[in-house]
């Protein structure tokens, strides 16, 4: 079975329309999205519609923070995120809010676990931003392999029974063994707002027999995206950002 | 795990098992066959032992993540692997051949033998580092040469890929490899070096030369560290034939730095194969060690040892080129030969690293056997060599990167082709002459070589 894992989507209609198609090319069986379907970009409407419309057919999605942020406001987020999460909430009906609101946090298939943030407290958003990070992650699950986002910049860490964990900058689209003698986790990238350097869209590509993921990147019309960010009256940074990848 | 036993007769996956060939320690190999599978074939099965060595069975899944990923004659052809749940192992090519072993066993071996050997595993180690991947255990027993005379590098257990994770990273706290040839980087924990592989070459050929190891076969860490301050005997001492060249050849690649080695194995395949053209050092001539206080030096310099970062595999390969200048100077040095001139030094100046080869073709026809000498008995072709010299003095000065070679051919064409083939050349730079009726009529070197050349060309024309 081919998945192929979108996190951090954020509103972003080219980027994700890219990392679709390409997927679909890739001949990807499956979609799971990992969190964060809307936030920062200009078409969440569309975005909650094509996820929700593919869980219907056999896809499954979690809740990301900026989607919990739909319906019950933080005080967590910084000021564009906070400004953008308000511009969203003007645009979404209350079925897309509806769908939103009813997201699980985490889901388990066999050996692996799918969350937003990360596997300690899934709930409260903490970052895997480091090889520490990710030890705690896995030490507080059973499962052998975790795939999250949040933190919009791909990394893969694993661990050996017994040895700290080590970490492995992925190349882009080159596939990587997940051998069965250790744990692993997957930080996947963003579709809507890299922030790895690279502009390109980040989806990951898992292959279940024999385990083996491939972080996929996807050249895109950032300019159309940011066009809209700002056509929609939203902060400037969000426009720019994503043709910087950063 | 619910493991499968392998056993003669059994068969695994469609794979005919045959007899044992090697039980050790790490694993067992055994002859299998299967139909429609050109063979001979190999089963390489781990152990799993309660209290045995976890790394063994780590090694085993870094062979299994590269080997299937690596191709060509320098490695075993990759079969099928087996799911690692169930029963872990991997089909392979039984490569036949003359374990390299076996010269080390006989040694010393005949100097000019060394560098023939020498120079195919360096071309072999060139084509594995192509292919992103750093041995990190190359000794004899991993190196066979094959009845066609290519050399097959064996045993991915404790290698590098760059696009794969290191699952051997933080594996141990002692040195990965094998004590008499580990490279001094690995002993401080660095695994993304290529030029490590150089190193351990240059302790199989120390080893081919004078029969002994320049450093011991040390098995702990500290045993391992003294290459750091202790410069080995140098071979001229213990074999009184061995020539200077080769033992620069040797020295350098046994430096401690691994910007001081050769940058590439394609360059020092090239070294080995022109003898001529190495530039012989103090480190060549010498027959006596470096005297206590520069050991003394070095062993208070090696103790604030840092793990440096070093850029990825490829990088090295890609920016140690050899660019390769193919002149044509039947004519005197005229404007095209000219041009050519400006176009190779500006390969050279693109990188420090980059070896200029200077080449040029002295036809030939095959019925001219006698006339090799002019009246006054000098031969052509040295009075070509001066020539090719002469054209590159320009841009070459004494430029020990450059080098010369004339090649006697009746193709020009063909005589190119083959040299950046067994060169390894990288990058060609070429002249192309004006186009004419009887040109087209008997096709242009240049043409031929844009066909065929196993690397990028650079066609030169002369301004009209």
């Amino acid at each position: 079975m081919r998945i192929a894992l979108f996190a951090d989507i954020h509103g972003n209609r080219e980027a994700f329309e890219a990392c679709l198609a390409d997927a679909r090319r890739r001949g990807a069986e499956r979609q799971g999205f990992l969190g964060d379907i809307v936030g920062y970009g200009a078409d969440p409407a569309w975005c909650v519609d094509t996820v929700s419309r593919a869980c219907e057919h056999g896809a499954f999605a979690l809740l990301g923070n900026h989607d919990a942020a739909v319906g019950t406001p933080t005080e967590s987020m910084n000021a564009a995120a906070t400004r953008a999460i308000e511009w969203t909430r003007g645009q979404l009906d209350t079925a897309q809010a509806a769908f939103l609101a009813g997201l699980p946090l985490e889901r388990v298939e066999g050996d692996a676990l799918f969350v937003h943030a990360n596997g300690w407290a899934p709930k409260d958003w903490g970052y895997v931003r480091s090889a520490v990070d990710a030890e705690r992650s896995l030490r507080s699950t059973t499962q052998r392999m975790t795939f999250c986002g949040h933190t919009h910049v791909p990394v893969l860490y694993h661990m050996a029974p017994l040895r700290p964990p080590a970490e492995h900058v992925p190349v882009p689209n080159r596939n990587i063994p997940l051998s069965l003698s250790r744990r692993w986790l997957a930080v996947l990238g963003s579709v809507g707002q890299p922030r790895d350097g690279n502009p390109a869209a980040c989806y990951g590509l898992l292959e279940t027999s024999p385990w083996d993921l491939t972080f996929v990147r996807v050249p895109y019309d950032t300019a159309a995206a940011a066009e809209k960010i700002r056509k929609a009256g939203l902060p400037e940074s969000l426009a720019t950002r994503l043709q910087r990848g950063l | 795990m619910a493991l499968i036993r392998v056993a003669e007769g059994a068969t695994i996956d469609g794979f005919t098992v045959g007899k044992r060939l090697h039980q050790g320690g790490m694993g067992s190999l055994w002859s299998v066959s299967k139909d429609g599978e050109p063979g001979p074939l190999l089963m390489k099965c781990p152990v799993f032992n309660e209290g045995d060595d976890v790394s063994a069975i780590v090694g085993f899944e870094v062979e299994q993540s590269i080997l299937p990923r690596l191709s060509g004659p320098h490695v075993p052809r990759f079969v099928a692997q087996g799911d690692f749940s169930r029963l872990p192992y991997i089909v392979m090519e039984h490569v036949q051949g003359r374990s390299l072993a076996e010269w080390s066993g006989t040694a010393p071996v005949p100097c000019e033998e060394v560098a023939y050997l020498g120079a195919l595993v360096a071309r072999a180690l060139q084509e594995l580092h192509r292919q992103k991947v750093v041995h990190l255990d190359l000794k004899p027993a991993n190196v066979i040469v094959r009845n066609t005379g290519q050399a097959a590098l064996l045993d991915f257990g404790l290698s590098r890929h760059e696009e794969l994770p290191d699952l051997l990273a933080e594996e141990s706290d002692v040195p990965m490899g094998t004590g008499a040839y580990i490279s001094p980087e690995q002993i401080v924990s660095d695994r993304n070096e290529p030029r490590s592989d150089i190193y351990s070459l240059g302790v199989i050929l120390y080893e081919l030369v004078t029969g002994k190891l320049p450093f011991g076969s040390p098995q702990r860490r500290s045993g391992m560290l003294k290459r750091f301050w202790r410069d080995p005997v140098p071979p001229r001492r213990l074999r009184k034939d061995c020539p200077e060249w080769l033992q620069e050849i040797i020295l350098r690649c046994l430096e401690i730095e691994p910007e001081d080695r050769y940058a590439s194995g394609s360059q020092l395949a090239f070294a080995l194969q022109h003898p001529d053209q190495v530039a012989i050092t103090a480190r060549g001539r010498r027959l006596e060690q470096d005297g206590v206080v520069t050991t003394f030096r070095r062993w208070a310099r090696s103790q604030t040892l840092q793990k440096k970062l070093r850029p990825p595999v490829t990088q090295h390969v890609s920016s140690a080129p050899i660019v390769m200048a193919a002149v044509d100077l039947s004519h005197g040095v005229d404007t095209l030969a000219e041009t050519l001139r400006v176009h190779a030094r500006r390969a050279l100046d693109a990188d420090p690293s980059a070896r200029l080869a200077c080449v040029t073709v002295l036809k030939t026809s095959l019925m001219s056997i006698d006339q090799d000498t002019d009246a006054r008995g000098n031969s052509t072709y040295v009075q070509r060599l001066v020539e090719l010299k002469d054209w590159a003095r320009p841009v070459a000065g004494d430029d020990d990167r450059v080098s010369y070679h004339v090649l006697e051919a009746v193709d020009p064409a063909a005589a190119l082709i083959e040299y950046a083939h067994h060169n390894q050349v990288d990058h060609m730079v070429v002249g192309a002459r004006a186009s004419s009726a009887l040109r087209r009529y008997l096709g242009s070197v240049s043409a031929k070589v844009v066909a065929e050349a196993p690397c990028t060309v650079t066609v030169v024309r002369a301004h009209a």
